[in-house]
């Protein structure tokens, strides 16, 4: 009886904006003494008022109807809401007397919600009702069902039908029955129907808690193939999961990509960079909060030129500042971002506080597409994916198409040759720089949508994103999203056998041992690059 | 190293890798330590002037250690040309595989008076990990501190320099592996206490762990172990061992095709400095009264690059006074400002890379070298600012002049 109101309660909130006033004469004989009365009010008024009745027939079923005088209302907790139009009543009149119901009533009314959405006209009615009473109907059901199943023309409706027939018939007293209703059921993907045939391959005492083999076995079959179902839906989320962290290693890859990959910098405050872009997400988070609340939902998509900006201006602050003077020494490079990105954690702490700020999914990230019973796929990692993936083909364009970056790549194969032929290669090296602090900012903009955004965040991901570099190889796009991809998928998959801090060891010494075998990285630049 | 027909004895070898007054200032630092500490602090009355805290005592020793470290460094990055990322990491195992000795001492005295140490009672486990084995043994405890980490180092020192890792490369690849074993020691199942550590020590060897007397022995023992440490490490980088070494950081390539294998040289050199670093920590802990796996965080160990960076790479007094000066300046900032630490630490990466590439040390003999510039005829100073500048490019020349830089 629990299972239907939840699933009336879900599927209320549905209905409730597309509601039509109710006749209030079918109203009225709901709060009519005596049971009998009641019931024949009920039909009355499902007969009358197909859809419209629901939230009303709910309310009884919950026991907050009432009367306010003459009108039917619903009690909601302060507020009361007419029953005839569904409107909130203001000011709330005073409530007279509320509607009682006993269990028979409350049957009564059950079993009639559930008939009126699996014999409603609307097909996504029953689909909807159909697909919650898979997920769990009782024996009570059962009546109710067979007739529905009778009805039913729809094919996939009908399966879901079916399903919710065997998860009630399933304790059954008659062994055919139950027989039927375990082979059914090892046709479903929910995890919940496991609950539901395990008792039954269990033993209670000395005798087998289900009397009839036939039926032990089917159920053993039917629990082996759920769980194998269940298994591929796991694996394929953990696929998903491992392209999601993909996907993050390789936003905080791929500035890397470029100022290590390319121009041979340590960037220690890499991570920092990202941090700039996170925060620039909550500036305009705060901006839109007090200047445009009203477009509060699409900060994100100021956020992303305002952190590109912001990164690839401290950047080229760095790169003018400190790094140019160490080029061609990287261990001092090393130290000396360092000292940057303590330096820029330590302006982060004394600007917006030691604390980590609070950065909102904008709603249309919220929610997510759920592919299986047991397999949601979040919005805002499959956005963050699409992201990555358009920023990645930013980067591509920028470095193969564009003028810039051909004269990036000429510095980089041949930095005096390069400047032979008139190109400006300290100021590409400037723009590079930038470039690649702009992309960081952009998966900070990104992160800051999934992480926390404080101070510190960029440290955690500093050892991460230098091992997708180390391990997809100097000077080459492909190879930082070939190990971003290889790196986020191994360690979800390795997540789910050993645990999360294992996992990430176990992959730490895999890269090392890796390197041993090519120390060069996975996509090593062939020739030319002669080693000092 | 090949035999020579009249080879002179080790011993004697060892006494002219450093001049007189080298040794001189090691023996009035040796009395300081080992006589006038223990009398200032443990004789004279705390009103005196002369009295030396425990305050001074503790952080002095803490330092010590530090400078052990930082010397250690200094052998492998200044002559080596090898920065590790992962000093940090034996550095801590050497003060967890002390502190597990430490640990057994205390007996029943922890707050669930059991056998075994109070985090083992609080996990509920029944009975004592294989590797804590022998652990209450003091001479077993010594033996782990100097195998235990000169193994790992060993393996992964084998493998990263056969397959010619080097330059940033290592770096990144040692800051991973301490990474990881800083994951690895939060866990509460490796058996190493989880992110409390080892701490509450009561003895050590029998004796109160914070009895001044205790206390002094400690600081004598640092500061003996600084002075080793120092003069081995002069000796190493004097003979023909410490010229491969530095060969080998200039021009590997070169040095191959002489015929020499890099390969042990770097080895030797980069196990022995995981060894003194693992000396270093066993010293710490006892001092400090705590170990947990935030030693082996990345920022710790790049920290220990930047003392040897302010001090002077390449000169071993440089480690020493590089350690000196930022942990000093880090106890007076943490205290004194603590939000202005972080600037202070950026600046000086920031500062010592690009204006100091040879520390301290490097500064004052630049200095020196200018006044005397001056003093001198043209046609010397010319000579005397050459050397200056040599002595800055390369290093090779160094560790002749930091001897004298101890004079400072």
């Amino acid at each position: 009886m629990r299972t239907i109101r939840l699933i009336v309660a879900g599927w209320l909130l549905g209905i409730a904006c597309a509601h039509a006033a109710i006749d209030p004469a079918l109203l009225g004989p709901l709060a009519s003494d005596g049971n009998d009365a009641k019931i024949v009010a009920i039909t009355a008024l499902v007969d009358g008022a197909q859809r419209e009745a629901l939230p009303v027939l709910k309310a009884m079923a919950r026991g907050s109807l009432a009367l306010a005088g003459e009108r039917v209302v619903i009690v909601d907790g302060e507020r009361v809401i007419d029953a005839a139009t569904n409107a909130e009543i203001v000011p709330a009149p005073e409530v007279t007397e509320s509607i009682g119901i006993n269990n028979r009533l409350r049957r009564e009314l059950a079993s009639t919600l559930a008939a009126l959405r699996l014999f409603s006209s609307d097909r996504e009615i029953r689909w909807e009702a159909a697909q919650e009473l898979a997920s769990g109907a009782d024996a009570e059901m059962l009546p109710l069902l067979e007739k529905a199943l009778a009805s039913e023309a729809d094919p996939e409706i009908k399966a879901r039908l079916q399903m919710a027939y065997a998860q009630g018939s399933i304790g059954s007293s008659d062994a055919v029955v139950r027989l039927s209703a375990v082979r059914l059921l090892g046709e479903s993907g929910d995890p919940n129907v496991l609950q539901l045939l395990g008792p039954l391959t269990e033993k209670r005492g000395d005798s087998w808690a289900e009397p009839d083999s036939a039926v032990r076995a089917a159920a053993g079959t039917s629990i082996r193939a759920i769980e194998k179902r269940l298994a591929f839906a796991e694996n394929v989320g953990r696929a998903f999961t491992g392209v999601s962290l993909a996907s993050i290693l390789l936003l905080a890859a791929l500035g890397l990509a470029i100022t290590y990959g390319v121009m041979g910098v340590i960037n220690m405050a890499h991570g920092e960079l990202l941090m700039v872009g996170a925060y620039s997400a909550w500036a305009m988070q705060s901006v839109f909060q007090a200047y445009f609340p009203n477009l509060l939902d699409w900060y994100l998509l100021a956020a992303i030129p305002v952190g590109f900006c912001a990164a690839a201006l401290v950047g080229v602050l760095m790169e003018r500042v400190v790094i140019r003077h160490l080029y061609g020494r990287p261990l001092e490079t090393l130290l000396a971002t360092w000292g940057i990105s303590l330096f820029l954690i330590q302006v982060a702490r004394t600007v917006f506080g030691a604390q980590n700020v609070e950065v909102a999914n904008p709603v249309w990230m919220a929610g997510g597409i759920e592919v299986l019973p047991n397999l949601l796929l979040p919005w805002n990692r499959i956005i963050i994916i699409g992201f990555s993936v358009a920023v990645l083909a930013a980067m591509w364009s920028i470095l193969n198409l564009s003028r810039m970056g051909m004269f990036v790549r000429a510095v980089t194969q041949n930095r005096p040759m390069a400047g032979c032929v008139g190109v400006p290669t300290g100021r590409i090296d400037t723009m590079a720089f930038a470039l690649g602090a702009g992309i960081a900012g952009l998966g900070g903009v990104a992160l800051s949508q999934i992480a926390n955004v404080g101070p510190d965040m960029g440290q955690g991901y500093i050892v991460d994103s230098f091992m997708v570099v180390v391990l997809g190889g100097v000077g080459q796009l492909a190879g930082a999203v070939w190990a971003a991809l290889g790196l986020g998928v191994m360690t979800k998959f390795l997540e789910g056998w050993t645990g999360a801090v294992v996992a990430k060891i176990v992959v730490l010494v895999i890269i090392i041992i890796f390197i041993q075998k090519r120390p060069q990285g996975l996509f090593a630049l062939k020739g030319r690059f002669v080693e000092s | 190293m090949t035999s020579s027909p009249a080879r002179t004895p080790f011993i004697v070898r060892l006494g002219r890798s450093l001049d007189a007054r080298s040794w001189l200032l090691i023996g009035l630092f040796a009395a300081f330590a080992l006589v006038a500490v223990p009398v200032m602090h443990l004789l004279l009355p705390p009103g005196n002037p002369l009295h030396l805290s425990t305050y001074f005592i503790t952080l002095t020793g803490k330092i010590l250690c530090y400078a052990i470290v930082a010397v250690a460094m200094d052998l492998i990055w200044g002559y080596g040309g090898i920065l590790s990322l992962g000093h940090g990491l034996f550095f801590a195992l050497g003060g967890y595989t002390f502190g597990m000795y430490l640990m057994r001492e205390i007996g029943r005295d922890g707050s669930y008076q059991s056998d075994l140490p109070d985090f083992m009672v609080f996990l509920d486990w029944k009975e004592l990990p294989w590797f804590w084995t022998g652990s209450d043994h003091f001479l077993w405890a010594v033996l782990l501190v100097l195998i235990v980490p000169a193994l790992i180092a060993f393996v992964f020192g084998y493998f990263a320099f056969r397959s010619r890792i080097k330059g940033v490369y290592f770096s990144i690849i040692t800051q991973a592996l301490t990474y990881a074993a800083m994951l690895l020691f939060f866990r509460n199942e490796t058996g190493f206490g989880g992110n409390n550590g080892f701490t509450d020590f009561k003895r050590i060897l029998g004796y109160s762990i914070t009895a001044p007397e205790t206390r002094v022995v400690l600081f004598a023992l640092s500061a003996l172990a600084l002075i080793g440490t120092l003069v081995l490490a002069r000796f190493l980088v004097t003979s023909k061992f410490g010229r491969i070494l530095t060969a080998i950081r200039d021009a590997e390539s070169r040095v191959m095709f002489i015929g020499y294998n890099p390969l042990w040289y770097k080895l030797f050199v980069w196990t022995l400095s995981a060894m003194l670093c693992a000396i270093a920590g066993a010293l710490y802990v006892p001092q400090v009264g705590i170990i947990n796996p935030s030693e082996m965080a990345v920022a710790n160990s790049i920290e220990i690059a930047i003392w040897v960076a302010v001090g002077g790479r390449g000169t071993l007094i440089g480690a020493v006074i590089g350690a000196f000066i930022v942990n000093l300046a880090k106890s007076w900032f943490t205290v004194s400002f603590p939000e202005y630490w972080l600037f202070f630490l950026g600046t000086l990466f920031i500062v010592s890379t690009l204006w100091l590439p040879q520390g301290v040390v490097g500064l004052y003999r630049r200095l020196r070298a200018g006044r005397s510039n001056r003093q001198e005829s043209a046609n010397d100073a010319e000579k005397g600012a050459g050397k200056a500048r040599e002595n800055c490019g390369a290093p090779a020349s160094a560790p002749l002049a930091a001897a004298k830089g101890a004079s400072a």
